[in-house]
């Protein structure tokens, strides 16, 4: 096919890149191409046929690339391809005999002739088009008596060839330095004549699929340093980005950072503090992890965030919802991009989360630490801003009939956290959690079982599998309201049952009163 | 202070260490050194006496000497040292008992200091980011070194119920670690294959020899200071500690963690008990502001230095493989990031 199209784009040059490759490689192609020859022509001329009536011109002009052998050698080139017979030349790239190199220097003539060529055929006429489409079918294969004879000829190529001593170190790495090279060299072969978009991608495809495969037998026969194996995978992204559409030096610089950041895993070099915060790890895989759902998914819009004080220790309370404790993961996020000071939210989570396995260590890793008057305590003491979500499992497990219907927030801890430390508490009210999985059955005897506290039934969950695990597209906003003092009780007011349980409950007041307004303001639960 | 001190447990390692610590203090008029095997390190001026502390007779060489400070070092955290388990609890429990009932029979002493460990929180995932010495453990070590703590640190109490004159320093250290020390924990880093528990990666804390041994001199020459814990500054992860090791990990199953620890025991490589296995997955810390404040002991090394110090002396087992699982674990996390970032702009763009 390839072949087939490329010929009337050679039209204006080809005799010029032929005669090199037909003295540079005269061993290798020269008896199939006389074998390919007299079959090809009639084939050409039956394609040629219906165009002649449209446009003569064309037809002449078909009519002067066809005796040429350059579109058989590109055709040898496509067929070699698919043999398997360039893997197994560039496979080979410690024979001193020049034939590959020479062969290589025939191919830059050719593309050397390139510009001239590629012009042509955007400019060609709809009978150029035409022609191509009707010649495409008739010169799809090789004749196999061509396919038969060059194999011999390889075979016996490569029975003269000299079989090379094991090199030096150093002669080794120049050695794996020319396959690199001639790939490179080889590279623009396949754009002889790029022909519209299809074509222009089908190229680009063939050259990512011919790197890789070159890549591979590299490793299989002569191992590639790691700077070629770089160099061909910042190709490979480079080309990637292009066809996504995103600037490659955006793409270069995160690739960058990515590998900065696998190397400081690998050494071990990274830091956690006594919580198990990996600071490292949060902003470099948990947060970009989590923003493309919370910019493009759930599209959380953020109000009141200067409540948060920039510096020292803070108590943000906030309510539960949603089935699975997204709500948690979303106000992580908010907190720390809206923040003017990017501060992280640490966590206190319930048990269950610390011994699952995968899931503790990432929530310790995120910065999360189980729930407990200890643990909120000394991160507040330490100045760091805490996230309690005091409503737990009645919270989160509620059904859907519930929801926005704040459950009974624990047994007041956190208050009592928050007076000890003398931190102010941020009442924080999520809106659009409730809507991501709503549950409207529960499989109690199915939740013993595994020892969860819940299992769900969504309108989703779990009549589609792993289907029903992708969240509805809800709108959210996050409101953190004004901080409630509680400096002005003091520390021993932490032991003054009353006025903990007083200061809960105006908490709690506080946020499901901004929860009714927020659901007036929402226009509709997914817009 | 202390003119006259008995050191138990001075042919182990950390014993004979602080015995030449000790003898490089000019205070200190004589220091006995108590074992049943005698030592093959050098103790420094301290006079090596035979003696098992098992047997009553411990409680005359205290009498003759007039001891006034009882370092008790002989709580054994490795079974393959003893030969088995069954002695490893037989010296630590019995041990510990006959050590303290010649104590309080001996009018002389007049300070008790004992080495405890960490051990005796025990590790689970509902412990607290961080122990202090008032806490108990979530989950109690129901067997192995960390039942034996606990045990030893019941009779030391009941002593000094029953001798309220008697000052009583206990130094719970974390795992310590160092060039030279081999504990249950180096062994476990120096396996040729890692087995890690899957899922999980432990916040360890590290106390390095050389402060484990100035902590004992500082509690035993300064003032009196019940319970502290000791560890150094900082925490590591398990992976970070396989990375810095440079060995091949092999991720297991929790739940079938007890039978690869009972292969690794029975080669003798390691010990794995399950509560060294629970230690793996979860981790611990302590709270070291006592320490700090209390026992005014600063370590020299952070857990950090500590583990470096340690891993420098670990040859990587196959040169070319380095941290599999951390790589591995890297590698995941970091594409994934990575990953998400490039999404994360194309949904910017699609939404622009």
């Amino acid at each position: 096919m390839t072949a087939a199209k490329q010929s009337p784009k050679k039209a204006a040059g080809p005799k010029k890149a032929a005669a090199p490759k037909r003295a540079a490689a005269p061993k290798r192609a020269a008896a199939p191409k006389r074998a390919a020859a007299p079959k090809k022509t009639p084939g050409a001329k039956k394609a040629a046929a219906p165009t002649k009536a449209a446009g003569t011109q064309a037809a002449e002009a078909e009519a002067a690339v066809r005796p040429v052998p350059a579109s058989r050698s590109a055709f040898a080139a496509g067929a070699a391809r698919a043999t398997g017979e360039r893997r197994r030349r560039s496979g080979t790239p410690l024979i001193t005999s020049a034939t590959p190199l020479e062969v290589s220097a025939a191919r830059r003539d050719a593309t050397a002739a390139l510009p001239e060529d590629a012009s042509l055929p955007v400019a060609g006429d709809a009978t150029a088009e035409k022609d191509r489409s009707a010649g495409t079918p008739t010169r799809k294969r090789p004749p196999r008596r061509a396919i038969r004879d060059r194999r011999e000829q390889r075979a016996r190529e490569r029975a003269l060839r000299p079989v090379p001593s094991l090199p030096a170190p150093d002669e080794k790495v120049a050695l794996l330095a020319e396959p690199a090279q001639r790939h490179t060299d080889s590279a623009p072969e396949p754009a002889t004549g790029p022909a519209g978009l299809a074509e222009g991608l089908q190229h680009t495809a063939e050259r990512i699929v011919g790197a890789v495969l070159e890549a591979a037998e590299f490793s299989s026969e002569a191992r590639p340093g790691p700077a070629e194996l770089v160099e061909l995978a910042v190709n490979l992204l480079r080309a990637a980005a292009t066809a996504a559409g995103v600037p490659a030096e955006e793409v270069e610089r995160q690739v960058a950072e990515t590998l900065a950041y696998v190397r400081r895993r690998l050494t071990g070099d990274y830091t956690v503090d006594e919580f198990g915060f990996d600071e490292d790890y949060t902003t470099h895989v948990h947060l970009p992890i989590l923003r493309p759902l919370y910019k493009s998914w759930f599209r959380v819009e953020v109000k009141g965030i200067d409540n948060i004080p920039d510096t020292g220790g803070a108590l943000v309370v906030a309510n539960h919802s949603g089935t699975v404790a997204m709500d948690s993961l979303m106000t992580q996020v908010a907190v720390y991009d809206e923040h003017p000071r990017h501060r992280h939210l640490r966590m206190l989570g319930a048990d269950l989360v610390f011994q699952t396995p995968f899931v503790g260590p990432i929530a310790r890793r995120s910065g999360s630490t189980l729930a407990a008057n200890t643990d909120a305590e000394r991160l507040l003491a330490g100045g760091h801003l805490v996230g309690v979500w005091p409503e737990g499992f009645k919270g989160v497990g509620k059904p859907f009939s519930d929801r926005y219907k704040l459950q009974r927030f624990g047994r007041g801890g956190f208050v009592a956290a928050a007076l000890r430390a003398g931190v102010p508490i941020v009442p924080c009210s999520i809106v659009g959690a409730e809507e991501i999985y709503p549950m409207i059955g529960n499989m109690p005897t199915l939740a013993r079982l595994l020892g969860l506290p819940y299992v769900p039934i969504t309108p989703t969950f779990p009549w589609l599998g792993p289907l029903g695990a992708i969240p509805l597209p809800s709108k959210w906003l996050i409101e953190f309201g004004p901080p409630i003092d509680t400096t002005a009780f003091g520390p021993e007011a932490a032991d003054d049952p009353m006025l903990v349980f007083d200061l809960t409950d105006q908490v709690r007041e506080t946020i499901q009163q901004t929860l009714y307004s927020l659901l007036m303001q929402r226009r509709s639960v997914f817009i | 202070m202390a003119r006259i001190v008995l050191v138990t447990g001075v042919s182990r390692y950390l014993g004979g260490l602080y015995a030449r610590r000790l003898s490089a203090d000019p205070g200190i008029e004589r220091i006995l050194g108590v074992d049943v095997i005698p030592p093959r390190h050098s103790i420094g001026r301290a006079e090596f006496v035979r003696a098992d502390i098992r047997n009553p007779m411990i409680g005359r060489i205290m009498n003759q000497a007039e001891v006034d400070t009882v370092v008790h070092m002989n709580v054994i955290a490795t079974p393959k040292d003893t030969g088995g388990r069954v002695t490893q609890k037989e010296i630590n429990v019995i041990g510990t008992m006959q050590l303290l009932a010649a104590c309080q029979k001996a009018p002389s002493v007049q300070r008790l200091v004992v080495k405890s460990s960490a051990a005796i929180y025990g590790s689970s995932p509902r412990d607290p980011a961080m122990f202090a010495e008032d806490m108990n453990a979530k989950s109690t070590p129901r067997s192995g070194f960390g039942k034996d703590s606990i045990e030893v640190e019941g009779y030391v109490r009941g002593f000094s119920r029953r001798r309220p004159d008697v000052e009583i320093t206990m130094l719970r250290l974390a795992n310590v670690i160092g060039p030279q020390i081999r504990t249950a924990v180096t062994d476990y880093f120096t396996l040729p294959l890692i087995p890690v528990p899957l899922g999980y990666d432990a916040r360890l804390q590290f106390l390095h020899e050389d402060d484990a041994i100035a902590a004992l001199v500082t509690a035993t020459t300064g003032p009196s200071v019940g319970i502290v814990n000791v560890a150094g500054d900082g925490f590591l992860t398990l992976l970070q500690c396989l990375a810095m090791v440079r060995r091949p990990v092999l991720p297991v199953p929790l739940a079938t963690a007890g039978l690869i620890g009972n292969i690794v025991k029975r080669s003798g490589l390691a010990d794995f008990s399950p509560d060294q296995v629970a230690f793996l997955a979860f981790g611990r810390g302590l709270d070291t502001t006592r320490m700090r404040h209390v026992l005014e002991f600063e370590p020299r090394y952070s857990t950090r230095a500590a583990f470096e110090a340690f891993a420098a002396g670990v040859h990587s087992v196959v040169a070319d493989v380095e941290g599999v699982g951390e790589a591995v674990t890297g590698a995941v996390t970091g594409a994934a990031g990575g990953g998400a970032a490039a999404l994360a702009r194309v949904f910017e763009r699609l939404s622009q």
